[in-house]
């Protein structure tokens, strides 16, 4: 047996399908968000069985994970073009208590320690005195796919979902703290949002950014989604921007920036959102560095294929359509390969159009069958900076960075 | 006729808290203690992490939510949440290898 098979049969056998089984998935649509479908590790028993679809005022349904606090899942349908709709973008909530934030009323405070001076600023003083920016940014929770890792960790059990990619509109979070002076002893910037625990001991939701992101321009503070004002779920009236960077930095319903000459102590920057220390090729963020461990920084290079299911039947001499999206921690995508032999030979994908190096970039390839039999299809993206997804699960003990490649089994008929 | 129409449109317009309260534990000896976890967040996260952990792990979610969290969880119930989760939500007994 060629090793290409036998690595087939391996990874359906460790999938719990039988080659039976494939025709059998694909008459049965899996249960909702089904990630066995895609050709990934299944997430746990528990959650396949307790999410379902439904609607969020103001969303599309999606994938729900939890009621309350709210995190719901995007279904891959929505991955299909690179700029994700907001009624269908992801809900991601740590703490249960989210005000609904009129936008007369909101005020943003900044200053801090490390600032000349205090500023209160409202949403219509935010828009005439600055000027307006905008960029494409994916933003995704440090745990997407967390719910893949084998073996589990314990969290909020994503699927491929927990991201989106969006054009944002707002102001640059620099000009803003150029007005209220930046101090040369300042170390980190501080930030906080309108939400809060279902009681007062729960730690609030603050977290912090080394100055030079603070200061990078594609850090913005944004009110718009898309050309439309952000939906309550992901922020309203204003969220941090941070491109590149995991969702967990991307602060929303923002009321408070303050610039600090320490590193900030809260929980939600330690001991949450950490790695163990160099196990990942991505920025150090210096300040927040222990022995042990560092805050998770940038995304790293990953994509998802959006046209197949695992088990779909391609009548032979119909070409395999694969098709999907790719990103990174903000190098940008440098090039796509596909597979369509569990990784024997590789060809480049054609790549969409450039919406910038912090984007969703498209991917396409169109295969050709000859021969029936199954065909396993893989998909690899590489980085700018010539990073690559990984074959083998990087484990950690908080779930993040799941970049591995996926593997999707057809038959050809 | 007329009420089950009714019924229809209020189940499809059924909010969030509606719908979180369909969301029950199982029945079983320990559930009273385990309900103080709803007081913070929905029942949803216990079923959403099953079931892969045993009873060590269960202890130090319970742990966490008291030592992170600030969850109102007296010490001398963590032990019967954890035996309570482990066993209705916990990773299932290996089975025997052929």
């Amino acid at each position: 047996m060629d090793h290409g098979r036998r690595r087939l049969i391996a990874a359906l056998a460790a999938l719990g399908v039988s080659r039976s089984a494939l025709s059998a998935a694909r008459e049965a649509s899996g249960p909702v968000g089904s990630m066995a479908d895609l050709g990934f590790a299944e997430i746990p028993d528990g959650a396949l069985a307790e999410q379902l679809l439904y609607a969020l005022p103001g969303k599309l349904p999606l994938i729900k994970k939890t009621f309350r606090p709210p995190n719901f899942e995007t279904p891959v349908q929505y991955f299909r073009s690179a700029i994700t709709p907001n009624r269908a973008f992801f809900v991601r909530w740590h703490l249960a208590g989210i005000p609904q934030v009129g936008a007369a009323d909101w005020t943003l405070t900044v200053g801090g320690e490390s600032a000349e001076r205090e500023l209160k600023l409202s949403l219509a003083q935010l828009r005439k005195d600055f000027k307006a920016a905008e960029v494409t940014a994916v933003c995704q929770c440090s745990g997407n796919r967390r719910g893949l890792f084998e073996p589990h960790v314990a969290g909020v059990e994503w699927g491929v979902g927990a991201m989106g990619n969006a054009t944002w509109r707002g102001v640059r979070l620099k000009d803003v703290l150029a007005r209220a002076g930046v101090k040369g002893n300042a170390l980190e910037a501080v930030f906080d949002g309108a939400d809060h625990g279902a009681i007062d001991k729960t730690p609030d939701f603050i977290k912090s950014l080394p100055m030079d992101m603070a200061l990078d321009e594609n850090t913005l503070i944004a009110f718009e989604m898309n050309g439309q004002p952000l939906p309550h779920w992901n922020g309203f009236p204003a969220r941090l921007v941070v491109p590149g960077w995991t969702g967990t930095y991307w602060v929303k319903q923002l009321t408070s920036v303050k610039l600090q000459p320490q590193a900030e102590k809260g929980f939600w920057m330690n001991p949450a959102y950490r790695l163990p220390r160099g196990r990942f090729k991505t920025p150090s963020f210096k300040s927040q560095l222990t022995e042990a461990n560092e805050p998770i920084t940038a995304m790293v290079v990953n994509s998802l294929v959006t046209s197949l299911k695992s088990g779909q039947q391609i009548a032979r001499g119909k070409p395999i359509d694969v098709r999907g999206v790719a990103w990174d921690g903000g190098a940008g995508i440098a090039k796509v390969e596909v597979s369509t032999d569990t990784g024997a030979s590789w060809q480049a994908a054609r790549l969409g159009k450039d919406l910038g190096r912090f984007s969703f970039r498209e991917f396409s390839l169109s295969a050709p069958t000859r021969e029936p039999g199954s065909r396993v299809v893989m998909a690899r993206a590489t980085s700018g900076s010539g990073e690559t997804q990984v074959e083998q699960l990087i484990h950690n003990p908080a779930g993040y960075h799941h970049n591995v490649v996926q593997r999707i089994y057809l038959e050809v008929v | 006729m007329k009420a089950l129409v009714v019924a229809a449109l209020l189940a499809a317009a059924l909010p969030a808290a509606a719908q979180e309260s369909k969301v029950q534990l199982k029945d079983a000896p320990g559930k009273d203690k385990a309900q103080a976890c709803i007081a913070c967040h929905s029942a949803d996260y216990i079923p959403m992490n099953s079931r892969f952990m045993d009873k060590a792990g269960w202890t130090a979610s319970v742990n966490k939510m008291i030592n992170a969290f600030g969850a109102p969880i007296a010490k001398e119930d963590v032990d019967a949440i954890a035996s309570y989760l482990a066993e209705n939500y916990g990773k299932p007994p290996a089975t025997p290898q052929k």
